[in-house]
């Protein structure tokens, strides 16, 4: 009888971290099944329709960042502040022209003291770098991606590719995972996709990390049913 | 300034443009005889060239002896002078040359550039050519743009408005609708 229990007990203890490690993983599953079902859920009426929204943007390059100013000028900026830019760290001119739309901002409104912030990622692969060093690379970038995030915790995010994005949609994902925080993904296929989405797009639809993924030409929406039409930004 | 030489000759410019690109073969194109014959033949006067970071350097001329006078430079910080003062741009087909071109409601001829790998940059080009607002000619096919353009058949391109994306993005979060 003695015997029994002890061995009864023993078993239980070898047990023990396995049934840890189950009880750990169908708790995470859980909370990612419920973070993809309430993905591109609106959020419904804001109790407070003053309080301000942080908001993360991700800068790409050139075009892309000319799309995303022409969205920033129509958006309600007492609404989405305080306002967190980054760009790749290979690219200068996009934080300057961020830069100029917040100085034109802070000159014609009355918002008082700036309420933005321009900070730069490092890149995981860069252009025709090895594959062997793009691993250690990428784990830098997403270690940077992931330490940004935890000190921004953005309520809403909105990107136009291209991949530098990804790692921070990602991360953005987990962090609503593990019930930090919940962000708004907002995602504008760029305009130069006219019948195939970037690979960037792709993930964040396919995977349903966006909340909202918008596309600029019809023939995409047909393809891509989820995604909204919204006419062309440029 | 310099438009009128004896109140005989305006200045006709065609602009080159790679943006920040390598693009040897459309500046390669651009400086042929075939492709300056052709634009001499349309009226234009100068060909100026932006180069990126390319390596082929066109044949400056000065356009004295009868033909198109040719000029070049590798990169501006505002481009937007030169396609301000341009009659007609010629441009790689980066979606940020297409249209700040277009918005100034120059005509343009969009080369593709064949020698990328992934090339979906043609996509916008043949989308926006379909629509009229613009010619799209691969490197070896310039000239005969060139010869068969009509300029005045293009549609000018009214810009867009992300009035639409404001929208959904205030609806999703919440904030009451604009009034």
């Amino acid at each position: 009888m003695e015997k029994n229990s002890s061995c009864c007990f023993s078993n239980l203890s070898s047990n023990l971290p396995i049934t840890c490690l189950i009880t750990f993983i169908t708790i995470f599953l859980h909370r990612v099944l419920n973070v993809i079902y309430r993905t591109g859920k609106p959020l419904g009426k804001r109790v407070s329709p003053q309080r301000p929204l942080s908001t993360l943007i991700v800068l790409g390059s050139g075009g892309h960042t000319a799309e995303m100013i022409n969205l920033l000028l129509v958006l309600r900026k007492e609404r989405f502040t305080p306002r967190f830019y980054i760009a790749a760290a290979t690219d200068n001119m996009s934080l300057q022209k961020a830069r100029v739309l917040e100085n034109s901002l802070a000159d014609s409104s009355e918002t008082k003291g700036l309420s933005a912030e321009f900070m730069q990622i490092y890149r995981s692969r860069e252009v025709g770098q090895s594959y062997v060093t793009s691993v250690w690379t990428t784990l830098v970038a997403m270690a940077h991606a992931l330490w940004l995030m935890i000190k921004i915790r953005p309520q809403v995010v909105l990107c136009n590719g291209p991949g530098t994005c990804i790692p921070l949609c990602v991360i953005a994902f987990f962090i609503k995972v593990i019930g930090i925080r919940r962000s708004s993904i907002f995602y504008v296929e760029s305009i130069a996709r006219v019948k195939r989405l970037s690979l960037s797009g792709l993930l964040l639809y396919k995977l349903r990390i966006a909340d909202q993924f918008f596309v600029q030409w019809p023939q995409l929406q047909r393809k891509y049913p989820r995604a909204h039409y919204v006419g062309c930004l440029m | 300034m310099g438009e009128a030489r004896d109140g005989v000759k305006v200045k006709r410019v065609v602009f080159v443009t790679v943006g920040t690109t390598c693009f040897d073969a459309l500046v390669k194109v651009a400086d042929s005889q075939e492709v300056k014959d052709e634009l001499y033949r349309r009226g234009y006067t100068d060909l100026l060239i932006q180069m990126g970071r390319g390596s082929y350097l066109p044949i400056k001329s000065t356009g004295d002896d009868g033909s198109l006078a040719v000029d070049y430079f590798t990169f501006s910080s505002s481009i937007a002078d030169y396609l301000r003062s341009a009659s007609l741009v010629i441009s790689h087909a980066g979606s940020g040359s297409i249209f700040e071109t277009l918005q100034l409601g120059k005509p343009l001829i969009v080369v593709v550039n064949e020698d990328l790998m992934d090339n979906h940059q043609s996509e916008l080009a043949e989308e926006l050519a379909e629509r009229k607002h613009l010619y799209c000619a691969r490197p070896l096919t310039l000239h005969q743009t060139i010869a068969g353009m009509d300029l005045n058949s293009l549609v000018p391109y009214s810009p867009g408005d992300a009035t639409p994306v404001a929208k959904l993005i205030n609806r999703f979060l919440g904030f009451p609708e604009e009034s």
